[in-house]
């Protein structure tokens, strides 16, 4: 396959950046779409310019640190698939590709398609965790937990936090990735005691990031990688409202 | 042989003695332990954000200790411990199936072949019930039945269930847990979290471990960073390979670095080559993606009987099917270790009955299982994976059977610790995948992410106390000479990189270090290959120094520059493991050396020569390095020829 990519050249955080167009020719459809930008960059940088800067790590779909806009769509146009798992068979000869890294005010432009999503871990710790120092666990089958609520926490909890939810939010909000952890928790009986300080302590540390608000767009939930559902928002919402509208944050669950 | 001298022997390993089941509460007890109040002075640097150096920040920093951590990633819940699928054992004996701490010892000693010290691997099952419950605690979605409580299955080498998992993606989830943990210190001001930092070099004052030299990746600002202790959990080096299980940026230059300052580096040979994982499917190939182990539960692992039999996998009928798994092992079946799986594989293959366009690959196949208990049942267990593997693949597994062959996946080798994980040099402790010490020479599905939270969570939070406490330390900041050295080493050698300005690309060399590994040091080694695979190494070696070519230059963000400085560092390594598999002239676990072989193809090890750990030190770049001999006393299980037939 023959291919033009207009890709996104920033040189750092303060670079204005634009679209930069390049030809890759002979890419096999059996490639992943990181492969292709492999070849890419073996060719840039044998010519004497400088490679794509792109995050990614584990490549097989589970560290969330890969992240692109690929003609508009986070992750690519497959569903249920990150750009490092994305294929080339799912393109055609002679297509161009657009590709950006994720835009949104709380993911600054580190440089060209590398974003900087530390505002995830800032949300996470704000509250997103269950304190349970180590050694003062109890028996694990001391509390059961139902197996609809322990598969439903682990639908949640499948999150690889890469980012896609909020940047392909039309107001770049992260409430998908708060919603997820917060509904992982919630569902458990381990996570109970905290619920409600969980709750106001994570949705607070999401707008001072800088994420915007939800407007129900569902945008995120169509590109999530790993189909976090919309309903976890819901549930957010419900436990958010019921510990403010109590005033003290705690009330009892 | 003109490639390594021998050294005095390793004498003690400071393991206490006694009874093997009441060496860990001795060591605990006869510790010394540091006053809270004192924890808040004392910093303790981890480099890494694994299971291991995840769940070890996180525990000393609840401890009081103050907490410097760093990863590579750009955050620390990446880490590569999370795409482990499969799960983590532990000896809860909630099957009632026979499983005790004693059988997880017993286990997980045969399983590495006999090449395991046996004090740190019974201290290991000991700790893996304590591990289940810490998990539970944190949320950690396990599998659970129907009444509530948690599921369990089988795993490779074992006949007991004793594997907790979280549908595929256990390591994720056990990561999470360490995570938020972690995240959880880092809000409350007790850890420092350094992403996208670089550890390249090692500070050590007065024959102690007090510091690194990192590299902010964003920024390129080099700094030194000093402390009480550092902790290295920096994971394995499989990427030496090029081609591995292993994330991308996996690298050995934290422990490398550590070994050049004097840390002995153990057993490097011992590498594993996982049996499950896609084939490659061409030259673009950037990484290999695994099939998890539990798959084998219900997947029949097969080839074709005859030689280049090309029909259409269904159409081969049964009895023209080889099941070679379980024809040569019928008590243990498709669920043989790691090892034993992934030759037979190559055998298969070697014999020309491989399959697939290259002829490097075996079916495993899950027609029987979908008939037997239905594609729903079969979705629900392993649903993740299949969707992975058609992705990448194009084929649909529930119609086809997978192509899957062996891919290297993990590496048992490391540095060298005593039963405290602190290496040779005081002040420098290893955990996790980055040491050697539990999986001997072969490590068993389901026991990595036990190891490395063992390590992390319980072992290392005490060990290190014992260590401290020993203090205080001289105050040092960084202007004495040890650190300005180091600083100034890191500086060099990323001038140096950048200088060559020469024709080819960091991939380019690396692609090639990783065929002379797999070609010559992979599944079967033979001395003529590994004298063959040092002078190659060599030579690459110093062609890199001359014709690389890293673009850009140490100011920002520069990828080209981390992967050279890491690829530098696999080429040294390389070399070291050659010599290591060169000088183990017998086969164990993963290691398999062509002239050490039963009549039947199994591996054949030499308990009276080779029964030890082989721990090297380092004496400059392309000099004869020096051996120091572990020997390994076995009191409680008896080193047989390991059987799964």
């Amino acid at each position: 396959m023959n291919l033009t990519l207009r890709i996104w050249r920033q040189r750092g955080p303060e670079d204005k950046g634009r679209m930069v167009t390049y030809q890759v020719d002979d890419v096999s459809p059996d490639m992943s779409f990181l492969e292709m930008l492999d070849v890419l960059n073996e060719r840039l940088i044998l010519s004497g310019e400088e490679p794509v800067a792109f995050d990614h790590d584990c490549r097989e779909g589970i560290c969330g640190m890969c992240g692109l806009m690929i003609n508009g769509d986070a992750h690519g146009p497959q569903r249920g698939t990150t750009a490092c798992q994305l294929h080339m068979r799912q393109f055609s000869d002679g297509d161009t590709i657009d590709i950006e890294p994720w835009r949104a005010r709380a993911f600054p432009v580190i440089k060209d398609l590398v974003v900087d999503r530390g505002a995830f871990d800032k949300i996470i710790a704000a509250g997103g965790y269950i304190t349970a120092p180590t050694g003062s666990a109890p028996e694990a089958h001391s509390t059961p937990v139902a197996k609809a609520n322990a598969d439903a926490a682990f639908t949640s909890a499948a999150c690889i936090g890469c980012g896609a939810c909020v940047a392909a939010c039309p107001n770049g909000s992260g409430m998908l990735f708060t919603a997820a952890k917060l509904t992982q928790l919630s569902l458990l009986p381990q996570g109970q005691p905290e619920r409600y300080t969980r709750v106001v302590g994570m949705v607070d540390a999401h707008d001072e990031a800088g994420f915007g608000g939800c407007t129900n767009a569902g945008e995120c939930t169509v590109v999530c990688p790993k189909g976090i559902p919309l309903n976890t928002i819901g549930r957010l919402n419900r436990d958010y409202l019921a510990a403010t509208a109590k005033g003290g944050g705690t009330p009892g669950s | 042989m003109d490639l390594f001298t021998e050294g005095d022997p390793i004498a003690d390993t400071k393991a206490p003695e006694g009874p093997v089941e009441t060496r860990w509460d001795r060591r605990r007890f006869e510790a010394k332990l540091v006053n809270p109040a004192n924890r808040r002075k004392l910093t303790v640097i981890v480099v890494g954000t694994g299971l291991a150096g995840g769940s070890a920040a996180a525990t000393l920093a609840e401890q009081g200790y103050r907490v410097r951590s760093y990863c590579y990633q750009d955050s620390p819940r990446r880490a590569h411990s999370i795409a482990a699928q499969g799960g983590i054992n532990a000896a809860k004996n909630y099957r009632n199936d026979g499983d005790s701490v004693h059988r997880l010892f017993y286990d997980t000693v045969k399983g590495g072949d006999f090449r395991s010290r046996e004090s740190n691997v019974h201290r290991l099952a000991e700790v893996s019930v304590n591990i289940i419950d810490q998990c539970v605690a944190q949320g950690v979605p396990f599998a659970r039945e129907y009444g509530g409580l948690l599921d369990t299955r089988s795993f490779g080498g074992a006949q007991v269930q004793r594997t907790f998992y979280a549908r595929g993606q256990t390591g994720q989830q056990l990561l999470l847990g360490a995570y938020q943990a972690l995240e959880r210190q880092i809000g409350l001001g007790n850890v420092e979290m350094n992403a996208r930092h670089e550890m390249l070099e090692l500070v050590v004052v007065d024959g102690r471990a007090r510091g690194i030299v990192v590299r902010d990746m964003v920024t390129g600002e080099i700094s030194t960073e000093l402390a009480d202790a550092v902790v290295l959990a920096s994971g394995g080096y499989g990427n030496v390979f090029y081609l591995s299980t292993n994330a991308k940026g996996c690298n050995v230059t934290a422990t490398w670095r550590a070994h050049r300052k004097g840390a002995y580096f153990a057993n490097p040979c011992y590498t594993q080559i996982h049996p499950t994982c896609i084939p490659v499917s061409g030259d673009h190939q950037s990484k290999l993606t695994l099939m998890s182990e539990s798959l084998r539960n219900d997947g029949r692992v097969w080839v074709p009987k005859a030689e280049g039999d090309d029909r259409a996998p269904r159409d081969i009928p049964e009895g023209e099917r080889d099941y070679y798994l379980e024809r040569i092992y019928p008590s243990f079946g498709n669920l043989v270790p790691r090892d034993i799986a992934s030759r037979a594989a190559k055998n298969v293959c070697d014999s020309g009955r491989g399959v697939g366009p290259t002829k490097l690959g075996v079916y495993l196949d899950f027609a029987d299982a979908i008939d037997r208990l239905g594609r729903k049942a079969i979705e629900a267990k392993y649903g993740n994976l299949f969707e992975m593997y058609e992705r990448i693949t194009g084929e649909d597994p529930y119609q086809v059977p997978m192509r899957i062959y062996p891919a290297v996946h993990y590496t048992m080798g490391g540095l060298w610790v005593d039963y405290d994980l602190q290496s040779t040099i005081p002040g420098l402790f290893v955990i996790g995948e980055a040491n050697f010490s539990d999986h001997g020479a072969n490590r068993l599905g389901a026991s990595a992410l036990m190891q490395g939270l063992a390590d992390g969570y319980f072992v290392l939070p005490s060990t290190i106390a014992h260590y401290l406490a020993s203090g205080p330390l001289e105050k040092v900041d960084a202007s004495h000479p040890a650190a300005v050295e180091a600083r100034a080493d890191v500086e060099d050698r990323i001038r140096r990189l950048l200088a060559v300005n020469g024709d080819r690309t960091v991939d380019s060399f690396h692609r090639e270090l990783g065929q002379i590994m797999w070609e010559h040091c992979g599944m079967e080694r033979s001395e003529a290959g590994l004298r063959k695979a040092i002078d190659e190494i060599r030579a690459l070696r110093e062609e890199f120094w001359k014709r690389v070519r890293v673009p850009g230059d140490g100011e920002g963000l520069n990828q080209s520059l981390e992967k050279a400085g890491r690829v530098a560092d696999f080429f040294e390594l390389a070399e070291l493991m050659c010599v290591d598999a060169l000088h183990r002239e017998e086969s164990c676990g993963g290691h398999f050396r062509a002239e050490h072989q039963t009549p039947d193809g199994e591996a054949q090890r030499d308990d009276d020569r080779f029964a030890y750990v082989a721990a090297w030190e380092y004496t400059g770049t392309g000099e004869p390095v020096v051996l120091h001999k572990e020997d390994l006393k076995f009191e409680y299980v008896h080193p047989t020829q390991r059987s799964y037939k």
